[in-house]
């Protein structure tokens, strides 16, 4: 409600005896929904929101986060135990806004109400005088109020009118327009609480997650956290009911500019779900940045690519082992990239503990264009395989997987070195086709390297909503911000000569700003159209 | 897509002329407002309300509430020989400013031109749109309202801004990368940076009604800056009336971002920095929509507001694409 005509929409007071906590509480609720409390939480909204801004954030990038804790001691920590480095999950933040959502709905209830009142009301009496109008014009025609009155009809379509007669032969018109302007900031808050109510709903059950998927036909089923690299759910997301899909990779292409800026990343993918999944009956995509691949309710994301080198071991008893492993980008303008292919079953062993020094790793560091320093691989001056080497580092002995501890897929595990359980005994730079051989007389081979598509998945049930409630609080706003409440009144009063006097006069409810030239416009037609008949 | 190095270089010659030409109408301004007293003597000569002739001419109405409280400063030049010194340069700092922009439309399209898309890929380019805006925006306003005398001070932004841009946040001229090839970049970028550069005139406008103010509680307190400024009212009215269409382009644009944002990151909002500003930017014009229709807050508290969303919104331009990373990533600068 405008606070200017301080309206009180409660109920009339009642002579009831004095009740301290319904008055406390009629008080808070009217403090609480008046148009300056709004204002206050807004700014301290405003407010709560720029050190998400400034700070690192745990949901944003965990990593920075914990090195900005670190780096700043006690105000580190202080600052992570306030909240500040996760602002949108911390109280401070929920509290504002849900009191923001409070005020909210108790300005609006009372105001569409009121305005539903309006609606049914007639436009309101002509009033007395017009001095005290901020518009206002007159003239003296010689036709009757009632000619007036008929001429003038026409010009006010479109208007809500009440015609209206007054003592001594006077006509009133009194007009109104601009309704859908409360109609439209009605809507527009309204819409506001749902797009807020929404995106709440949407983090609660939504998740995200990235995975790897090398290039040449392989695939990812949505079939639970594990078939992910890295997964995200929100609060109600418990993994059990992910929506079911599968994607096979086909090819993977990036293009690039002389510089090494890239232009365009672009992979074929096929897809399947619902009863395809049955059928076995693939889909064809062709999957973009920013083009997502939308099946099952979830978006599949092309963001970004890779190298995964291939390896072959040829065991002392003639076995081959073949595994392809996706390698972390360290620089992202030329994909150099580091890794561990890790051959933990050796075949021809069965005792777990001889098993166990036999294990294998081949780790290093991959350049698709290679930058040598001496016999050093230094770097990648490109991001296309045109000089393709792999620096590698053979170990064998323990490589700890199964102790139970998580292991990540890129490294191996250093403190299996440091125990001396682990020895490296092999570093040799590798082109594709190259091999070498160890002192046992297994080799190891670099085969050669596959791409991979990094692919996010996403899934938030209520996004379509949001974007619904965003569409109506535009309308609501443009509504709001365009259309102007007015009302017009008209006088025609007859005169002692015979003829009559017309006085027209406007009050715009909202901001007066460019009103006068619609006014102008509307009382000159008036006051000449009834002119023009008497010609 | 190659990049036509002729056309990029005649950009950034246009580019340079533009501010060189906008340096040259602020100097002009500013020699306004110095022959000050000379005119002040010429206002007493000239007594004609304001805008008489043009809209109302020959009508029998009686004037109608559009005669303001504005007519006492926006007294029109006196034709010819009359003009007094100041006016003449005032008149050529708004002509100097017109032709500075369409020096500067002629830059950005040549970028366009030069690298084949949609010039909006880089801080540089950001700039050079927002700026561009932002004059074509005064030019019109003041066409509108007696404000062209704030010409000197919204200028010296975009004087301020197209240095930095031509200088710390130049980029050649290149394609963009894969996330930025969208047609939403073009939808969201454009209205974002046009409701931006809108959002400059209000910015100037509210800090000038506020100086004003300061002077009306003090009248010894910038007494000689001020004397020259459009009157209290129709700063208001034209930050109020530039706000109201602005607001809902932005928040068009943030809208557009979100839904770009969901085509090529994965969400539709992530708390990027630079979304999480453009959302403080856009509250705190909600405030003051709300501020200006309530008792006690218009006015001042009003004018405070919108130049408090000013700040914030140069604050995002600059600060969060310098300072912090997100995935906001057309810096452009390395
Ligand atoms: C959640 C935060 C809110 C936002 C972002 C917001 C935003 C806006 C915007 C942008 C307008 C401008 C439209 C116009 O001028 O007609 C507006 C108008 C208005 N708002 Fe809000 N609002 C919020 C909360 C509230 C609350 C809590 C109240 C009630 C106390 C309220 C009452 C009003 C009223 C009465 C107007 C009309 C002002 C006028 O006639 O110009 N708003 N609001």
């Amino acid at each position: 409600m405008t606070t200017d005509t301080v309206s009180e929409t409660g109920s009339p007071q009642r002579n009831r005896r004095p009740n301290r906590v319904l008055s406390f509480l009629r008080n808070t609720w009217r403090g609480l929904t008046s148009m300056r409390t709004a204002l206050i939480l807004l700014f301290l909204l405003a407010l709560a929101t720029m050190p998400g801004a400034l700070l690192p954030q745990h949901s944003l990038n965990e990593s920075k986060t914990q090195t900005y804790i670190s780096e700043h001691g006690w105000w580190g920590r202080l600052l992570d135990a306030t909240g500040f480095l996760n602002v949108y999950s911390s109280v401070w933040f929920a509290a504002i806004y849900l009191l923001l959502m409070i005020s909210l709905v108790g300005c609006l209830l009372p105001r569409s109400v009121e305005h539903a009142r309006q609606l049914r009301d007639k436009p309101v009496l002509v009033p007395r005088n017009f001095n005290r109008l901020p518009h206002k014009a007159s003239a003296t025609v010689t036709v009757s109020p009632e000619e007036v009155v008929a001429s003038a009809r026409p010009l006010l379509r479109g208007w809500r009118i009440a015609e209206r007669s007054e003592d001594g032969g006077v006509r009133t018109i009194s007009a109104e327009k601009g309704f859908l302007r409360e109609v439209g900031n009605l809507m527009f808050h309204f819409a506001l609480l749902g797009l807020i109510v929404s995106v709440a709903l949407g983090s609660m059950f939504s998740y995200k997650g990235q995975v790897a998927v090398i290039a040449d036909g392989s695939q990812f089923c949505n079939s639970g956290p594990l078939a992910y690299d890295a997964f995200t759910p929100g609060p109600r997301v418990d993994g059990t009911n992910l929506a079911p899909f599968c994607v096979k990779v086909n090819d993977f292409t990036a293009r690039y500019l002389a510089n090494r800026q890239p232009t365009q990343y672009e992979s074929n993918v096929e897809y399947q779900s619902g009863k395809d999944l049955r059928t076995g009956q693939w889909r064809p995509y062709h999957l973009e940045v920013n083009d997502p691949l939308r099946v099952a309710g979830d978006r599949v994301y092309l963001l970004d690519h890779g190298y995964a080198p291939t390896v072959t071991v040829t065991y002392p008893n003639g076995e081959k082992r073949t595994q392809t492993q996706v390698f972390r980008p360290t620089e992202v303008s030329t994909y150099f990239s580091e890794g561990a292919v890790k051959f933990t079953e050796t075949p021809g062993i069965t005792d777990p503990v001889e098993q166990r020094k036999k294990q294998l790793a081949v780790t290093g560091l991959f350049a698709p264009t290679a930058a040598m320093q001496g016999k050093l691989l230094a770097g990648s001056t490109n991001p296309e395989l045109r000089d393709p080497v792999f620096a590698a580092d053979v170990y064998q002995g323990d490589l700890g997987v199964d102790s139970g501890k998580g292991q990540s897929i890129y490294e191996i595990d250093h403190q299996m070195i440091a125990q001396n359980r682990l020895h490296r005994v092999d570093r040799v730079n590798l082109k594709p086709g190259q091999q070498t051989k160890l002192g046992d007389g297994t080799t190891v081979r670099f085969d050669g390297v596959k791409k991979f598509a990094s692919l996010e998945i996403a899934h938030d049930p209520t996004q379509v909503w949001v974007l619904v409630f965003a569409i109506a609080l535009l309308l609501g706003l443009f509504g709001s911000l365009v259309i102007k409440r007015r009302r017009v009144w008209l006088r025609a009063k007859p005169t002692a000569d015979g003829s009559t006097l017309i006085t027209v006069g406007a009050l715009a409810r909202t901001d007066q700003a460019g009103y006068g030239e619609e006014f102008t416009k509307l009382s000159r037609a008036l006051l000449t159209a009834t002119r023009g008949k008497d010609d | 897509m190659a990049i036509n190095a002729t056309l990029s270089q005649f950009s950034d010659y246009a580019f340079a002329t533009a501010i060189a030409i906008y340096v040259f109408a602020f100097v002009l301004y500013l020699a306004d407002v110095a022959f000050n007293r000379q005119r002040a003597r010429a206002r007493e000569r000239e007594l004609v309300p304001a805008g008489a002739g043009e809209e109302r001419g020959g009508t029998e109405l009686p004037a109608s509430g559009i005669v303001d409280s504005t007519a006492d400063v926006d007294v029109p030049e006196p034709k010819g020989a009359d003009r007094p010194l100041s006016a003449r340069f005032g008149r050529m700092g708004v002509a100097l400013t017109v032709l500075g922009l369409l020096v500067q439309a002629a830059s950005i399209v040549l970028r366009g031109l030069a690298v084949e898309r949609w010039p909006l890929g880089n801080m540089y380019e950001y700039i050079a749109f927002i700026t561009a805006v932002g004059i074509g925006a005064f030019l019109v306003l003041a066409k509108r309202f007696p404000i062209h005398r704030i010409g000197a001070w919204v200028l010296l932004p975009v004087i301020v801004l197209m240095w930095l841009g031509a200088t710390v946040l130049y980029a050649n001229a290149a394609p963009v990368m894969p996330a930025l090839q969208s047609y939403w970049l073009v939808i969201h970028v454009t209205i974002i940076s046009a409701s931006t550069g809108l959002l400059l005139v209000p910015g100037v406008a509210s800090l000038m009604y506020l100086l004003r103010s300061i002077n009306e509680n003090n009248p010894r307190k910038l007494a000689r800056f001020v004397q020259r400024l459009p009157a209290k009212d129709a700063l208001d009215r034209v930050a109020y009336r530039t706000t109201i269409f602005a607001f809902p382009l932005y928040t068009v644009g943030v809208i557009c971002g979100a839904i770009w944002a969901e085509r090529a990151w994965g969400s539709f909002w992530s708390w990027d920095p630079k979304e999480t500003v453009a959302l403080v930017a856009w509250v705190v014009y909600a405030i003051y929509l709300h501020a200006r229709s309530t008792a006690g807050w218009r006015g001042n508290p009003a004018a405070a507001i919108n130049s408090i969303g000013f700040v914030v919104t140069v604050f995002n331009l600059f600060f969060i694409n310098l300072v912090t990373t997100g995935m906001h990533s057309y810096a452009g600068v390395s």
